[in-house]
């Protein structure tokens, strides 16, 4: 078999304005790393505000510990922005960036 | 210090705990009601901000949230209050809701006494305790430090006193 070959085509037309390409990045909440916090509670909380298992909740919980941050959730900015503030309101150390 | 009985988080507090326990939730309370200064860093650790490279954008934010997270804390070190003894010893029995404001207070309590105390990522408690108890044992370092460090445990056998999260 041997590989039809396509005919070509020129676009008709090319458009004069090259838009910028809208910033898709995803936005972040991201989780910091504090002194203060003992491990379990930061635990207890992601499994408490996000519903994640207490395996996930754990993981999550050393990265922040190790790494010194770690994304805790990803969306539209005015839903990261309410996962922050919740995560404020359990006492953690909680901002919002782009991906 | 917690235990578990049935559904509920169970601790039986000596006089001078509950006297402790009053105080660092009095405190808590008074940090917030006072008109807030932004420039303490015991209330940006409690206010962080949102966009901490921009600072318009985190104002505004701020505009509209603040208020009820400072009610929410208010209330959660209120509930601390609420369910202890009115003076002397006594059993503190706690349910699911009460237990969870009762951990976000203390959590608060000891982020607020923490960022007095500059307690660091390196830190050793029993260190610093030592060495304050050294240099005076009646020194109100060593009042906040034991607090702070007796807080902790306090936390923790409240989480382990909860039932597991389904």
């Amino acid at each position: 078999m041997v590989g039809m070959a396509l005919p070509q085509v020129a676009p008709l037309e090319s458009p004069e304005i090259e838009e910028a390409p809208a910033d898709d990045r995803p936005w972040v909440t991201i989780v910091w790393d504090d002194p203060v916090n003992l491990m379990s509670y930061v635990t207890w909380v992601f499994q408490k505000i996000f519903g994640f298992s207490k395996e996930k909740a754990e993981a999550l919980m050393l990265d922040v510990h190790n790494k010194g941050r770690a994304v805790v959730s990803s969306g539209a900015r005015e839903r990261m922005e309410m996962d922050a503030n919740q995560l404020h309101g359990y006492g953690l150390w909680a901002t919002v960036d782009r991906d | 210090m917690f235990r578990r009985n049935g559904s509920q988080c169970v601790a039986t507090f000596a006089v001078d705990e509950v006297r402790v326990l009053r105080k660092v939730a009095g405190e808590v309370v008074g940090l917030l009601t006072d008109g807030m200064d932004h420039t303490d860093p015991v209330v940006s650790r409690l206010f962080p901000d949102i966009y901490p490279d921009q600072p318009d954008d985190s104002a505004e934010f701020r505009l509209y949230t603040e208020g009820d997270l400072k009610t929410g804390k208010i209330d959660q070190a209120g509930a601390i209050l609420a369910a202890l003894p009115d003076e002397g010893e006594g059993e503190v029995r706690l349910d699911g809701e009460a237990a969870e404001a009762w951990l976000r207070a203390i959590n608060d309590a000891r982020l607020a006494m923490g960022t007095r105390l500059d307690i660091g990522a390196d830190t050793d408690l029993s260190d610093e305790l030592d060495a304050a108890v050294l240099h005076d044992p009646g020194s109100s370092r060593v009042f906040q430090l034991s607090v702070y460090a007796y807080l902790g445990y306090l936390q923790e056998s409240l989480l382990n006193a909860l039932p597991e999260i389904e």
